[in-house]
């Protein structure tokens, strides 16, 4: 009997529909244009370096990093810059974004487009960081956080462990999961090369237990590496959380504020690991992803290799289309994702599924009253007591008392809000608190 | 017997002049200073405890004009009570009444469901603060009223409400007291406490949509579209990032109704009175 | 056209109706042993005690709050459930609709409605009639199984009634008395006693329920039998009186119905699990105290509301502990 790992506070069980799971990567057709935002990640959006007409290149450098946060930007596809201008995303609002008018399929003659697997790592830690800084690769969990960052240890830390994320805890999305299941070893070999840039011999991948075929391959593939194992995970969401996920593996909590380097943790999800391999072994920077496409309006559901920039319209029309009675399109999973406006917006490099959703399962109820069952604090991952948030939300001048009631710590799992028997946007509150207690 | 009820005398006596002793010495001790000044002052405010005049409270607001002198004086003022209770605790203070021109509250959008058409539906039951967060708004302008009615629920004067025909929030004037609880709570900072102009009235225009006039227009057909052709009536309008601003100083009674015939969009709004 | 939210975009299918339901089947055996022990009666005071929870409810929506009525979640049926069970079978009828009137009107929407309420409203309804009609609350009909009427009327003592006026006993004796049923009949249900508490086995089932449907945890009831259990036995060690015998106090009265049902009511007992512990261990404190000390052979029903309003102090106090808070 393997020992399970999990996280001791909070957390749920919601229906896990992972009907993707043994559908094989696809490489997606190529749309007729794709459009980049030049800000995918958390912090300054990145600087545009070419100007309308242009040609370009898979892989090419469109735009260059702004500063210590913020991350390059490449072209996914072979053709010409037509605009350059603000374009509506996800959520209706402007941001600026490159549009490229697709021509072939050329790619820069550095990349490696073998499929041999390089098993040698000859760079130093620094020529490493240098090489995932020109890749443009951010935490490809959901987060955004620029990956090089990550791995530069900063002045007096030491790294102990690298948590590798295999967790996909969200319903339906299987991208990480086929990823593991398909470049096992690319994610192993990728592993290796962050373990080469912390300077550390020590990296587990943790998956959790629903999903057999992938804990098998990988695991039965680490034991021919040194300094690559596998922990096994139970089932629960939020495991997939940095926090959570590092309470579950280390049995340490991070107290509020810290950061996981603080206890010597780096934690780095799958998807981002294998645009680690990619980038510094086969000189490819990221310009494509996984996408689960999958939801009950979904006629064909599948995972897809997608170039960033194709709109998501393109990705339904290939698994089926879009049928009329689709009431909600969300990019990512139905826990943390968001509702999309337009169907025109982009894949980015945090776009983990694009789930078509209709029926009451994923309809928003009429909150009814309050019966204090207390099962908000209940299955709060962070420990919060998100009834009393609720209630001091609509105090006057709230910001001390939320503060008191640790609002920062909230990590908008939607725990609370999908538990609330009567229905209560709880994790609503949530969010308007935290915009309370920034506001002073 | 007798000496039972003098025992009794004695004994009740005595534990009631120790308690009132302590009472004394623990009032003494604990006292709230309350300055005589405040407490009247604090007779003359409306008790709203609104917080529109900056302070914590009718109390706080009490105490600051009681303890400030005639310069301090002139920047305290409660929009609630208005000229007439700032009147009367001039009064009791003996300086002269400062004079500050009515205001009232405006909405500066009209994206209402003819002028912007909804393109998505909002399926959640909260409010425009969480709207705000996840999308731009049902017709698409980053900028416009998201129809949720936050500022109807926190509003404590009942001077808004919703009108279901149009969607749009609207205040009522003759109630508006402009203590600001709807300037603050609105995610995308709609409503603006407006002065009267000095002959009376008011216009300004009722958008706050920066984006360019074609991609405006294609959410909503009130939008300020950026042109210009208001500013060429009046040095003080200013143009920026395609919007136009009229400042309160622009003289609604001589300009407001040829600043409403120049826009060309229907985004100026001009009111002859704003009260009564 | 799409629609937008914020996330979770998905929500739990078992929202309070769901769960009301299931405390209302958790409450099913001890229904079904009411009417094994006392027939038809049994069944016309729960008939009467929920249709008059939810006719009152229903009324007082509908034409005094005028508002969308809420007799559809069901806790007014939970409410005239366990009205009925911390009744008699010779109840008369109208004083059961009184003690529903009080339980609904003034404990529950006087107070604004599910959720807001702050003591347990059929707890409420039963103390009323408790005060106000003694006679027939203390009228404890002999048990008689599978018959449907009261073969002969009989009346009888509980077993508290019998532990509390029991002689002092100058012996230290495990054993019980010769006037008081044998353990097996108290826990099958084979007492004097109201319609619903008699049961321990019923209400033991129930609480199966109620823990595999996740609708409760196991904190409140077992730390208040744990209470209840502790302290009597300590007070019998000590004294060595007959009339502490702890497994007696565990297995009569309205114990099992109390800690299982009445003191697990979400709105009336603290949000926190640390608050529900001291929730329950007060409860049985204060249980022991009234049966032991008071006139009264029973405490169930006054500790549980005394416990009641000291609930928002507990949950003032009683915080969890946060994630990366230092243990």
């Amino acid at each position: 009997m393997v020992k399970k790992y999990t996280f001791p506070m909070g957390g749920i069980h919601p229906d896990k529909h992972k009907i993707t799971a043994s559908c094989p990567i696809i490489k997606a057709e190529l749309p007729p244009f794709v459009t980049i935002p030049v800000k995918q990640h958390i912090g300054a959006p990145a600087k545009i370096l070419v100007t309308k007409g242009d040609k370009v290149k898979a892989g090419t450098l469109l735009a260059d990093a702004d500063g210590i946060v913020s991350a390059d930007v490449h072209s996914s596809v072979s053709g010409e810059v037509t605009k350059i201008e603000d374009t509506p995303g996800a959520g209706g609002y402007t941001e600026k974004m490159i549009t490229v008018k697709v021509e072939g399929d050329d790619w820069e003659s550095s990349i490696d487009r073998t499929p041999d697997i390089v098993k040698e790592i000859k760079l130093t830690a620094e020529e490493i960081i240098a090489k995932i800084r020109e890749g443009g690769i951010v935490g490809m969990g959901g987060a955004g956080y620029p990956t090089p960052i990550k791995t530069t240890l900063p002045e007096g830390k030491k790294a102990e462990m690298l948590i590798i994320n295999g967790i996909e805890c969200e319903p339906f999305l299987t991208a990480d999961d086929r990823l593991m299941i398909e470049k096992a070893e690319q994610i192993i070999m990728g592993a290796k090369v962050l373990n080469r840039a912390l300077g550390i011999q020590n990296a587990v991948i943790a998956i959790d237990e629903n999903k057999p075929d992938a804990i098998e391959r990988i695991t039965n593939l680490s034991k021919l590496y040194v300094g690559v194992n596998v922990k096994v995970c139970k089932t629960k969401y939020p495991q997939g959380g940095e926090r959570q996920l590092i309470n579950a593996i280390t049995g340490r909590e991070l107290p509020s504020g810290k950061l996981p380097i603080d206890i010597g943790c780096v934690v780095q999800n799958v998807g981002t690991v294998f645009a680690v391999y990619e980038t510094v072994l086969k000189n490819k920077p990221l310009f494509e992803r996984v996408v689960t496409v999958s939801g009950p309006g979904c006629a064909h559901p599948g995972n897809y290799l997608a170039r960033i920039g194709t709109p998501i319209s393109s990705l339904i029309k290939q698994s089926g289309g879009q049928p009329d009675d689709i009431e909600k399109i969300v990019l990512g999973g139905p826990m943390m994702g968001n509702t999309v406006t337009n169907t025109e917006t982009p894949v980015t490099k945090l776009t983990s599924g694009i789930l078509l959703l209709n029926g009451a399962e994923f309809a928003k109820h009429e909150p009814t009253a309050c019966i204090r069952c207390g099962k908000c604090a209940l299955v709060c991952p962070a420990g919060l007591r998100p009834f009393a948030i609720r209630q001091a939300v609509s105090f006057n001048d709230p910001a001390d008392t939320l503060r008191r009631l640790h609002v920062g710590d909230c990590i908008e799992c939607g725990c609370c809000a999908y538990t609330c028997p009567a229905h209560i946007p709880l994790l609503d509150y949530c969010k308007i608190a935290k915009q309370e207690i920034r506001k002073k | 017997m007798n000496d039972l009820i003098i025992v009794n005398m004695l004994l009740l006596g005595g534990t009631a002049l120790v308690a009132a002793l302590i009472l004394y010495f623990v009032s003494k001790k604990f006292a709230v200073r309350r300055d005589e000044m405040a407490i009247r002052i604090a007779e003359c405010l409306p008790q709203a405890n609104c917080g529109a005049c900056g302070k914590a409270g009718c109390a706080d607001f009490a105490a600051a004009c009681a303890g400030a002198d005639e310069n301090e004086f002139a920047n305290l003022y409660c929009p609630v009570g208005g000229a007439a209770v700032m009147q009367k605790i001039a009064s009791l203070k003996g300086f002269a009444a400062t004079d500050k021109p009515s205001t009232v509250a405006v909405l500066r959008c009209q994206g209402n469901c003819r002028n912007a058409p909804a393109k998505i539906i909002y399926d959640a039951v909260s409010s425009c603060r969480i709207a705000h967060r996840i999308s731009s708004g049902q017709s698409g302008c980053p900028d416009g009223c998201l129809h949720l009615g936050d500022c109807v629920k926190v509003c404590k004067f009942g001077a808004l409400s919703f009108d279901e025909k149009s969607g749009m929030p609207v205040v009522d004037t003759s109630k508006c007291v402009s203590c600001g609880a709807c300037v603050k709570i609105c995610p995308r900072g709609l409503f603006e406490i407006r002065p009267q102009s000095p002959a009376g009235g008011m216009v300004y225009v009722a958008c706050r949509n920066k984006q360019k006039g074609a991609v405006a227009r294609k959410n909503c057909s009130a939008a300020c579209i950026g042109c210009a052709k208001c500013a060429k009536l009046s040095d003080l309008i200013r143009i920026e990032d395609n919007l136009s601003y009229i400042p309160p100083a622009v003289d609604a009674g001589e300009l407001g109704s040829a600043l409403q015939q120049a826009c060309p969009t229907g985004a100026i709004i001009y009111k002859e009175r704003i009260r009564g | 056209m799409l629609k937008i939210s914020a996330n979770p975009h998905t929500q739990t299918s078992r929202d309070t109706r769901a769960i009301m339901l299931d405390v209302i089947i958790a409450l099913m055996p001890a229904a079904l042993a009411a009417m094994l022990f006392f027939g038809i009666d049994a069944l016309r005071v729960m008939l009467t005690s929920v249709a008059g929870c939810v006719m009152f409810e229903y009324l007082a929506c509908r034409y005094w709050l005028k508002i969308k009525t809420t007799t559809g979640d069901l806790s007014a049926v939970i409410t005239g459930l366990l009205l009925s069970y911390n009744l008699p079978s010779t109840m008369p009828c109208w004083m059961i609709l009184i003690g529903a009137f009080m339980a609904i009107i003034v404990a529950k929407i006087c107070f604004g409605g599910l959720g807001k309420n702050i003591f347990n409203p059929a707890l409420v309804g039963r103390v009323f009639l408790f005060i106000s009609f003694p006679v027939q609350m203390t009228i404890w009909p002999k048990p008689y199984f599978l018959q449907w009427t009261s073969p002969d009327g009989q009346t009888g003592a509980t077993p508290l009634n019998i532990l509390k006026n029991i002689e002092i006993s100058s012996e230290h004796s495990m054993y019980l008395p010769d006037d008081l049923p044998g353990y097996w009949n108290m826990f099958v249900g084979n007492i004097g006693g109201c319609i619903g508490e008699v049961s321990s086995l019923a209400l033991l089932l129930g609480f199966v329920w109620l823990l595999w449907r996740r609708v409760i945890t196991w904190h409140i009831p077992v730390y208040y039998l744990a209470a209840v259990f502790a302290l009597t036995s300590v007070l019998y060690l000590a004294t060595g009186e007959i009339k502490f015998l702890p497994l007696a106090h565990l297995l009569s009265g309205g114990l099992m119905l109390g800690a299982i049902f009445m003191a697990t009511d979400y709105t009336t007992s603290p949000m926190t699990i640390k608050g529900q512990i001291i929730f329950a261990v007060g409860c049985g404190l204060l249980t022991v105290i009234i049966r032991a000390f008071s006139a009264y052979p029973e405490g169930v029903s006054f500790a549980v509301l005394i416990m009641n309003a000291l609930v928002p102090l507990i949950d003032k106090f009683a915080v969890q502990r946060y994630y990366g808070e230092k243990k």
